[in-house]
């Protein structure tokens, strides 16, 4: 499929170029959710004396352990001014502890055959390890020894601020995209510091020290406030073993966990942004509603958004594409996604690519004509049916992959959900209805609680002067 | 955001597809099936989930597309599952998602890749949509044109992405007068020509049963398998009718070339002639490629310019293996103004491994990771069915896992030292920065 993504710019950063796993693609993640319908569960878990939770998937098809370490804090628990210091910190986690030399964890994962990489999102940081089973110990004692025991030596900590601007400036500055993703969301969230990207502010992202980095790590890296998750070759009592034995002896510590974040107040207007920019060839809208998150939503409200996403916007058989790409030709592609593995909110986007010769008008009233049909009628039975059925077969699928497995698990257990919450969504998927998909297409797709971004080509001659330069994308 | 991401790590997964070597536990499963009309195949049965993975490659790729037609292949790749048979564009899709079936096709220089899944319980009707995308695909005018917009869209917005500019420059300037300098997805020039005669023409010298190699994992038997081989494929001509590509090396071009795009910082792609997968030589260049470059920090370029110096959040060097030419390549993004100094720890960090050669200590790291980790390349259906593919494509036979674990184990220090010499002289070393880089010496 000629599918041209141009949505789902993530929120989440990771440390290494390999094994990019953003946590917005959590959201198709978490629409691929859990195991099998029947009452028995895949996932067992239990809690150390120290507060710390452990969840256990099984996977025996081949010798390899993913083990994960969740804490409960990111992006959007920074202190005012201090944007950027969770994924900072996430980068400092791999320097030196008391017991290990900066960069040795990565290298003994490496020696065993294993590789290994952390994330940040809004609203978690996680650090995880793939490797051959026998060798799931050592990586526990390493997580366990940074848990605590992060030494962090001034020098390391300068240079590692230049690789997080580098970070920036590859995965942000270079990227139309990901600088307009950037200005949708703080326009979006009035209030809420998911306004403030989880890689910080370029300038504030310059005063980031080895203090507010160590307040961060030592307020909220703590057992009671992390989530352990194993899978893969393994049983839950030799889990069990090993986590009372390493992170057992690991002192719990009072007021780790975080305070709830400045909510929004009531969304009153419709926000336009235009981001011009001369590396971008064709016109491009990206719309962003603010909605309830898995977390937050009531009844079955996230349920009934996810499977309204697949109807409007998976692929070409979908809403959107039939109308604005087929039948008036208006745009050359277009699509929806939902992203809600969150804590406070989740996010439905529309975008789509004008076709030749197309203005921003004639593409946002053909994009409001779809939606404002959709609101009015709501799903067909035939679309409701076909969207639940690629929904709960997905899951099928993606119990394929291990790292993906954890990745579920972890996502949606670091926000308060529970395991019976993940391996139930698929019965929640197919008891939606097409009255559940209308009522929330009427109370989300709103145009006054969203903000709609304009990717403009810049061309030399054209309607800006060629020296206007996207003041966001430069230093 | 995802683009130079991807791109960066689509170049490690490549190492790790091509160049990992354990004994998994599975490897030794490997069947190798012929159906009873004579096609071949490698399976694995995987009875624990009910899906099944087939994945398939036909000889041909961008290198057998008409001369000024680049990104015919990827067109064709597009379109085939557009309708076919008595089924309508639209109708076909409906069929596919109805039955949770997983189709895709793709292509790379050398191959015209298919991708397809489908839950146990769907097998028999999904089979017979997949063979009537690959022998009677409607290629319809209308979906064309629109696809087509579509790709140039795409090939819009990479237009600004360095990092696919700084590759294209550098395969463009090593492989001059050589099929492989073409850009490999087509441009807008190129894809606005590209005619339903093409991509049919294109069809059908690529598709034919010679050229075809097939690897499935999952919830099936030999026999099943067999039959739906002779299924989808049995009906396709016995040979294609490719376009001869001569073998090449990359040339040397003594002073970086510089592609103009704004932004704040550059991407480099550094490279010169690599070493045959056959050579007897390729796995010590393989342990030490990942010295030098691989994923890990105390790779030697990792700790020199991004741990020790901030220059850079990714970095990497690889063996980038096509059919016809071999190649070590790697690449970084850097601000524009540290693009010259990054590029000379680069060089730095050639001549001193090609002068002193490798620790003991960092052979048996690199050969370490290599050996061990191939485990985690084989830990899914999916993965497994990639890597059977690789294998066959390459020529390797279904103890590749094996063999090549052996291979990586007899790596010595000295045979280490003695590829660098070879493979890391500076001399021809060349090089291609897309962006705004200040003081290169070009």
């Amino acid at each position: 499929m000629a599918a041209l993504a141009i949505a789902g710019v993530g929120a989440a950063v990771a440390r290494r170029t390999r094994f990019f796993v953003p946590l917005a693609a959590a959201v198709t993640l978490s629409a691929l959710a859990p195991a099998h319908a029947e009452p028995q569960r895949r996932a067992s878990e239990f809690w150390l004396d120290n507060g710390m939770q452990v969840v256990v998937v099984p996977d025996h098809r081949s010798p390899v352990v993913t083990h994960v370490v969740w804490y409960r804090v990111g992006g959007a628990d920074n202190a005012p001014g201090q944007s950027g210091v969770a994924h900072f910190l996430e980068h400092l986690m791999f320097r030196s502890t008391k017991k290990l030399k900066s960069g040795e964890l990565e290298r003994i994962v490496s020696r065993l055959g294993g590789r290994d990489n952390a994330v940040t999102s809004h609203d978690a940081t996680y650090y995880f390890q793939r490797l051959p089973s026998e060798h799931l110990k050592t990586a526990m004692v390493m997580e366990a020894d940074r848990m605590r025991n992060l030494n962090l030596v001034e020098a390391e900590v300068a240079t590692e601020r230049d690789v997080v601007l580098q970070e920036r400036r590859s995965v942000v500055d270079s990227k139309p995209l990901a600088i307009l993703d950037e200005l949708i969301n703080a326009n979006l969230y009035l209030n809420h510091p998911y306004r403030i990207p989880v890689l910080g502010w370029e300038h504030e992202m310059r005063k980031l020290n080895r203090a507010s980095a160590i307040a961060f790590y030592k307020r909220y890296y703590a057992p009671n406030n992390a989530i352990l998750v194993v899978a893969g070759d393994v049983t839950p009592d030799a889990v069990k073993k090993l986590a009372q034995d390493i992170y057992g002896p690991i002192k719990r510590q009072p007021g780790a966990l975080r305070e709830a974040r400045p909510s929004e107040p009531p969304q009153r207007g419709v926000r336009r942004i235009e981001l011009k920019d001369p590396r971008v060839s064709n016109l491009a809208l990206q719309r962003y509603y603010m909605t309830p998150s898995y977390k937050s939503a009531e009844g079955n409200e996230a349920e009934a958004l996810d499977t309204l996403s697949i109807i409007l916007g998976d692929g070409p058989t979908s809403r959107l594409y039939r109308q604005m790409v087929e039948e008036k030709n208006i745009a050359a592609n277009a699509g929806a996604s939902f992203s809600a593995v969150a804590l406070d909110g989740g996010t439905l986007t529309l975008y789509a690519v004008a076709g030749d010769g197309v203005k921003q008008e004639g593409l946002e009233q053909a994009l409001d004509a779809s939606i404002a049909q959709f609101v009015k009628d709501g799903p067909t039975e035939e679309e409701l049916e076909q969207a639940k059925n690629a929904m709960i077969a997905s899951y099928v699928y993606s119990a394929d992959n291990q790292a993906g497995l954890a990745q579920r698990y972890g996502s949606n257990l670091v926000i308060g959900r529970s395991i019976a919450d993940i391996e139930e969504w698929p019965n929640k998927v197919a008891e939606v209805t097409a009255a559940d998909v209308k009522k929330v297409a009427a109370k989300y797709l709103v145009l006054s609680s969203s903000v709609t971004g304009y990717l403009i080509p810049q061309r030399g001659g054209d309607d800006a002067p060629s020296d206007t330069q996207p003041a966001e994308a430069r230093r | 955001m995802r683009g130079r991401l991807r791109a960066a790590a689509f170049s490690i997964a490549l190492l790790l597809v091509w160049l990992l070597a354990r004994e998994g536990a599975r490897a030794a499963e490997i069947q190798e099936v012929r159906s009873p009309g004579g096609i071949a195949a490698w399976l694995v049965e995987e009875r624990s989930l009910p899906i099944i993975a087939i994945r398939f490659a036909f000889e041909g790729g961008g290198a057998q597309e008409a001369m000024g037609k680049e990104g015919t292949a990827g067109l064709l790749a597009a379109m085939l599952d557009q309708g076919a048979g008595d089924l309508s564009g639209p109708e076909y899709l409906r069929q596919i998602e109805k039955l949770s079936v997983r189709l895709a096709f793709d292509s790379d220089r050398d191959t015209f890749f298919g991708n397809f899944e489908t839950l146990t319980k769907n097998l028999g009707r999904a089979t017979e949509l997949l063979r009537l995308a690959i022998t009677k695909p409607l290629l319809a005018p209308a979906l064309i044109e629109r696809t087509r917009a579509q790709l140039m869209a795409r090939a819009g917005f990479e237009a600004g992405d360095n990092n696919k500019l700084a590759n294209a420059q550098w395969m463009a300037q090593s492989f001059a007068g050589h099929t492989y300098a073409r850009a490999i997805s087509g441009t807008p020039e190129t894809l606005k020509v590209i005619t339903r005669d093409d991509l049919e023409d294109y069809r059908r010298r690529i598709m034919a049963r010679a050229g075809l190699r097939v690897a499935a994992v999952g919830d099936i038997d030999a026999t099943t398998l067999g039959k739906v081989l002779d299924e989808v494929f049995g009906a396709l001509p016995a040979d294609p009718q490719l376009i001869p590509v001569p073998d090449v090396q990359p040339k040397a071009v003594p002073k970086p070339t510089v592609v103009a795009v704004e932004g704040p910082q550059s991407v480099a792609i550094f490279g010169r002639r690599g070493i045959e997968r056959s050579d007897p030589d390729y796995f010590p260049a393989l342990v030490l490629s990942q010295l030098l470059g691989g994923g890990s920090s105390d790779a030697r370029l990792v700790r020199e310019v991004r741990e020790k110096r901030g220059l850079t959040y990714w970095i990497y060097t690889l063996l980038y293996n096509f059919k016809h030419a071999s190649m070590l390549i790697g690449g970084f993004a850097s601000p524009n103004k540290d693009v010259a100094t990054s590029l000379d720890l680069v060089r730095a960090e050639f001549k001193a491994l090609a002068e002193q050669g490798p620790t003991q200590e960092e052979v048996d790291a690199a050969k370490s990771y290599l050996i061990g980790s191939f485990v985690l390349s084989l830990d899914s259906n999916a993965k497994i069915a990639e890597q059977m593919l690789r294998a066959q494509l390459q020529g390797l036979g279904p103890d590749f896992v094996k063999v090549r674990k052996a291979q990586l184990a007899k790596v010595m220090r000295a045979d280490v030292a003695r590829v660098a010499r070879s493979l890391l002289s500076i001399e021809d070393l060349s090089v291609a920065v897309a962006g705004e880089p200040v003081n290169l010496d070009r």
